[in-house]
């Protein structure tokens, strides 16, 4: 017996919670001797009013569509994927290898090959998690922070012993070939008048997300695997019962999701940075988790919860540099959109329900 | 390499085991009533900035050493909240609070210290001071046992005996006492601890407070005493190495001591030597690095014995109909 | 002062006095009043839901009730918690055991009961209380052995001596018997006279009439959340009572013409499983399902009927044949899931249905699809077809006249018969060859349960062969058409039903092959002895 609508569940919970984020949030900020108004402002102004600010709201976004899909499809099979961090800095190691040795002709065709290597090493990265987890109950959330470690730990040593340039100083590798620049917003719609999104660093990755959104409903909500998927996801037993292979679904979402949360890399290495540097995912795949809760694993909501932290994350900049926050306000909100929406959901649902009970017309069950 | 070094190696693992260890048992305490806690991390770093500010703040290092207890104490009560109290996802919760504290200490020591992120360095009083055991001097010349007894064993600061004492007492806590019973019992098996007539709900809040307290003094030893100031994320990773030092001791106090020991031991070796020769090849830095973890997810898939955690653990306690 | 007490009589042990308590929109009871005077075996009778355990839960301060009043001995007393039920000498015994499965049985019983911060004195004053109780009660247990070494019957008794241990006057046990063999659970009904002789009190709340006869002195009867009658046993019949549970005369005969077999459908030979503790479940099963007949499958629970359904469901491994239409199917590796075996023509109604046959959070429409969803003809491209597979659903929904008709709800919101009602239509309209159904009616409304055997009925009918499991022996009877006895993984016989009875079937669900010219219980006891001197070599 439902104890209220399913509506108010699936958008009053969440809306309530990251409310009560919000408003902690400004609390914050009033904390640090800013009006929180004032603080919006500037916010919504250096990320929002121009579209230099969008160009960097949308490349955040990106990142974090992806890191989201990763964690909402890992989600749907219930498995908490903790691991998006790592999978998308080796999609990184994947992205640089596919640009810097081999000579490409065009960026269309290096794209498509650092998508498929970027995918390729994401989900290799999330197999050894996903198979011990199948075969021998090794539990994915612990496995997943360790992978994270030691991808940090693999991608140092290759920066600093194989991939660095001779004589270079610092742990990174060489700039990709130009050949393999993708295009930027700026190149793709300013035109000889006007120039968009001036310097900033939204490219046409941001399109593959959008795709990738899109790809993850249909797998989701449209096909067999999606089905299956789900089903394990809610019962286990149930899947047995159907003929549905724990091991086939706990390692093919664990795949799914890794290799999102590797395409990362190619917005974040390949558009943005050209070349793969330590700690290139910058805490995404760990936004991706907020992002999930905050979307409910939908892909609608991850890409509007993308957004929302990519003008987080652009406004933040623009408030570190115009009023000397730190840009930690935003790992700070982050923090709380995750308990509110992930881990204290019920602080919202318990007394909503009781409202929804005590308002239930009579006769109706 | 030589006694010296070996010795100074030695006298370095001991230090860099002692907040593994406090966080470790801080863990072991929350996971055995049933509660994981993948918020060790968080809760050491809340501690040690606050610990670090307070101390400079009032110049007496167990002022700070209170205060960092009890900030940490109050990301266990959050924790508690949410796990316990509003049954909420504890993975969920853990991950939240660490970024938590990621962010709290950078936000508040900028704006109390304006140096980016960063408290200033403690002096004199506000600093953890080493202690010397009894007997140091006078056993300095026996051979070998002296000078071990002299650098490795004494010259601690005093949380460091804390840490290693908290090893016995927790075992005995643990299985000698009608706590440590209800304890147990508590993440193996809630219903039978309810229906014994005892409140599951305060048993994990007080085994949550515990693992708030032992985690508060890791971080007040890591900021006043292992370094003299709290920078950012100063814990790097610690209260994960802490979390696989708990599943390699399958919950256990001793093997606690023991895990911690080595990944204290692989910590040292880290900072002493760049790249490790062991004659025949060099062992790189990045894999003394990413040992601790490499050997947990190695424990985890139970090619070394089978790491059983608590049964009820992670999930939380509803009556049933 | 109660004037009840200054009357010659002992005032109640127990005495419940318009208790009523809600989940919600669910009234779970209704003003319920029980007198339980000391030194007796009082019974609670009625069917699943119909509130028995929420009513001992309030005795037992699990639950708070919304009104009433609860009175030990004649004392007003506030249940709020364990505690207090504890403290007012009421211990309980709960059908899913409270234990801590990696403890001893000494640490078990002092949990909660602990004299003093320090636990060796406690453990040390047990261990000797334990000899006592054992010795006073024939209750028999290792005081060091870890729950999860013993068997379930002694894992009861280590419930009843927890209970016995905090000095509990009053006992309850609820569905004592549910996970029992019948020597145990005679064993069990030795261990509560005995209590009785010593003046304690015992409320014994099950589902079985046999039980209710052979041990209570007063019996009350529970339906739909209401108390209908209470009775001194003596004095009533299991009719009486019968009719006294479900509110009318219980019609368990299904009309159904004489069974017309064919050809053997699905043959099993020697067929095991062994599970993943290492205990053989299924020690050698052959049986053969002909077409057009309803082989009915009978046992006490826990005696290898699930392994059975799960490996001719093929949700877990075994060695040994089984033939489908003559053809043999895997038991192993890829091809042995439910995938492989609906594709050979086997459908399967398990007997856990929230667990296996629905997934709760899927609306019906998916469920409808659920382990043939993978079925070409439902899908379009890469894609599944959505909108036909909800019209399908809507059909089958009319047809099998599951309430609400709704597709778009979730099975969760469903009640137990119509939930049953939607895997019965997947199942049987997958037009198998072979249906294999557990437990049918367990836990489904008694409107439905016609329903449903008839369905069953008229699917043996149109020529398929059927395999059913159940506890309920009746149900086996009104259904069958022969009758197969499961016991400690083996089939013990098979019968007609013409040919036997439900005492033939009693003794060889305990085991008992020939008929004795002993005394039943005498035979029975004789066979368990047996059993466990042979599991105890098994483990030398």
């Amino acid at each position: 017996m439902d104890k209220m609508p399913a509506w108010a569940d699936a958008v009053l919970v969440p809306l309530i919670s990251i409310l009560i984020a919000a408003v902690l949030s400004a609390l914050v900020i009033a904390a640090l001797g800013m009006n929180p108004f004032e603080a919006f402002q500037l916010m919504v102004e250096g990320a929002l009013m121009k579209s230099s600010g969008w160009g960097y709201t949308l490349y955040y976004a990106t990142n974090f569509i992806f890191t989201g899909l990763a964690v909402a499809v890992a989600f749907h099979a219930r498995m908490f994927n903790i691991g998006g961090e790592g999978q998308a800095q080796i999609g990184g190691l994947g992205v640089a290898l596919a640009c810097l040795f081999i000579p490409w002709p065009h960026w269309s065709l290096a794209l498509i090959a650092a998508t498929l290597a970027a995918a390729l090493f994401g989900a290799a990265w999330a197999y050894i998690p996903a198979i011990l987890q199948a075969k021998r109950g090794s539990h994915i959330v612990i496995t997943t922070i360790m992978f994270n470690f030691i991808a940090a730990a693999l991608i140092n040593y290759v920066l600093v012993n194989l991939l660095r340039p001779a004589g270079a100083m610092e742990p990174a590798t060489a700039t990709f070939p130009a050949a393999t620049s993708l295009p930027t917003f700026q190149q793709m719609f300013s035109t000889s008048e006007t120039v968009l999104f001036r310097g900033s660093p939204a490219n046409i990755t941001f399109f593959i997300a959008v795709a990738a959104c899109i790809g993850v409903w249909l797998l989701i909500w449209r096909t067999r695997l999606g089905y299956e998927l789900r089903a394990f996801g809610f019962s286990e037993t149930g899947a047995k019962y159907a003929g549905i292979s724990p091991v086939k679904i706990t390692v093919v979402s664990m795949l799914i999701s890794g290799a999102l949360a590797g395409l990362m890399a190619i917005n974040a290495t390949m558009g943005e940075a050209e070349r793969l540097v330590l700690n290139a995912s910058e805490g995404a795949g760990f936004i991706g988790i907020a992002v999930a809760l905050m979307g409910r694993s939908h892909p609608v909501g991850v890409f509007l919860a993308a957004l929302l932290f990519g003008f987080l994350y652009q406004g933040g900049a623009e408030l570190a540099f115009w009023a000397n926050i730190p840009r930690e306000l935003v790992t700070v909100i982050q923090a709380l959109v995750i308990l509110f929406t992930g881990a204290l959901d019920n602080l919202v649902r318990w007394p909503l329900e009781r409202a929804f009970l005590a308002f239930r017309p009579k006769g109706a069950q | 390499m030589d006694f010296a070094t070996l010795l100074q190696l030695l006298e370095s693992t001991i230090r860099m085991s002692t907040p593994l260890l406090l966080a470790c048992l801080a863990g072991l305490f929350s996971e055995r009533s049933g509660i994981f806690d993948i918020g060790l991390e968080g809760k050491m770093l809340i501690a040690a900035f606050f610990s670090a500010a307070i101390a400079y703040n009032t110049g007496n290092v167990w002022l700070g050493l209170l205060a960092g207890i009890g900030a940490s104490l109050g990301l266990s009560a959050i924790h508690g909240l949410a796990s316990i109290t509003f049954r909420g996802n504890q993975l969920i919760s853990g991950v939240a609070l660490n970024f938590l504290a990621s962010g709290i200490t950078v936000l508040i020591a900028q704006s109390w210290y304006k140096q980016g992120g960063k408290t200033p360095t403690l002096t004199g009083g506000a600093r953890l001071n080493e202690i010397n055991l009894p007997l140091t001097e006078t056993l300095r010349d026996v051979p070998v046992l002296g000078p071990i007894y002299a650098q490795v064993i004494s010259g601690h600061a005093p949380l460091v005996y804390v840490a290693f004492l908290a090893v016995p007492a927790t075992w005995w806590l643990l299985f000698r006492t009608r706590f440590g019973l209800r304890l147990r019992a508590v993440g193996e098996a809630p219903e039978a601890v309810d229906t014994a007539g005892i409140s599951v709900i305060r048993l994990r809040y007080t085994a949550v407070a515990i693992c708030g307290i032992l985690c508060g003094i890791a971080g007040a030893y890591m900021a006043t005493g292992l370094q003299p100031f709290f920078g950012k994320e100063m814990t790097a990773g610690r209260g994960y190495i802490a979390l696989a030092a708990l599943i390699f001791a399958k919950w256990r106090p001793w093997y606690a001591l023991a895990a911690c020991l080595l990944f204290g031991f692989l910590q040292a070796v880290a900072i002493r030597f760049q790249n490790f020769d062991l004659g025949a090849f060099t062992v790189p830095v990045q894999v003394m690095d990413a040992l601790p973890y490499i050997l947990t997810v190695v424990i985890l898939a139970g090619f070394i014995g089978k790491a059983i955690p608590p049964r009820a653990g992670g999930t939380p306690y509803v009556k049933e109909r | 002062m109660d004037p009840r007490m200054t009357e010659s009589s002992p005032a109640p042990a127990i005495e419940l006095k318009g208790i009523s308590k809600a989940f919600g929109p669910v009234q779970a009871n209704k003003d319920i009043s029980i007198r339980v005077m000391p030194g007796t075996i009082h019974g609670i009778i009625g069917e699943n839901g119909a509130g028995k355990s929420t009513l001992m839960s309030i005795l037992y301060g699990f639950y708070k009730a919304d009104s009433g009043e609860i009175r030990v001995n004649g004392n007003l007393k506030s249940i709020t918690d364990s505690q207090a039920a504890i403290a007012a000498g009421i211990g309980m015994v709960f059908q899913h055991f409270k234990l801590v499965q990696n403890f001893t049985v000494l640490e078990n019983v002092i949990l909660g009961a602990e004299d003093g911060a320090m636990l060796r004195p406690s453990l040390d004053k047990a261990r000797g209380e334990l000899k006592r109780l054992a010795e006073d009660y024939e209750l028999q247990v290792d005081p060091d052995a870890l729950i999860e070494n013993l068997s379930v019957g002694h894992q009861q008794r280590v419930e009843i001596l927890k209970a016995l241990y905090r000095q509990a006057d009053i006992l309850i046990l609820d569905e004592p018997t549910g996970v029992l063999t019948p020597a145990e659970a005679d064993h069990l009904f030795r261990i509560l006279e005995g209590l009785r002789r010593e003046g304690k009190t015992i409320i014994l709340i099950t589902h079985k009439l046999r039980e209710i006869m052979e041990i209570t002195d007063t019996v009350s009867v529970m339906r739909r959340g209401e108390m209908t009658a209470t009775v001194k046993t003596a004095e009533t019949s299991p009719e009486q009572l019968a009719e006294l549970m479900v509110g009318r005369k219980v019609l368990l005969r299904v009309d159904k013409a004489p069974a017309t077999p064919g050809a053997p459908i699905l043959e099993i030979e020697n067929l095991r499983h062994v599970d993943a503790h290492g205990v053989e479940r299924l020690k050698g099963i052959s049986l053969t399902v002909r077409k057009g007949e309803i082989l009915g499958l009978a046992g006490v629970s826990g005696n290898g009927q699930s392994e059975l359904l799960h490996v001719l469901g093929g949700m877990t491994n075994a060695t040994g044949t089984i033939r489908v239409k003559g053809q043999e199917i895997d038991l192993t590796g890829k091809h042995s899931d439910g995938q492989s075996r609906r594709a050979r023509g086997i459908a399967h109604v398990p007997e856990d249905r929230h667990h296996e046959g629905l997934i709760l959070d899927y609306t019906a429409w998916e469920n409808t699809i659920f382990g043939y969803h993978r079925d070409p003809e439902i899908q379009s491209g890469p894609f599944m077809n959505n909108a036909a597979i909800k019209a399908e659903a809507q059909a089958k929904m009319d047809r099998y006249d599951v309430r609400p008709p709704n597709p778009n709800l979730a099975a969760k919101n469903f009640s137990g018969g119509n939930q049953q009602k939607i895997v019965l239509a997947r199942e049987i309209e997958s037009d198998p060859d072979i249906l294999l159904i557990g437990q049918p009616t367990r836990g489904v409304d008694i409107g439905a349960i016609e329903f449903i055997h008839q369905q069953i009925v008229a699917l043996r009918d149109a020529g398929k062969a059927i395999l059913l499991v159940s506890v309920e022996l009746d149900e086996i009877f009104s259904l069958s058409d022969r009758i197969a006895v499961m016991f400690d993984g083996q089939i013990m016989g098979a019968r007609l039903p013409s040919e036997t009875n439900q005492t033939e079937l009693g003794l060889l669900m305990a085991g008992v092959t020939e008929m004795p010219d002993k005394p039943i219980i005498e035979a029975v006891t004789e066979q368990m002895a047996a059993k466990a001197q042979r599991e105890a070599a098994r483990h030398d």
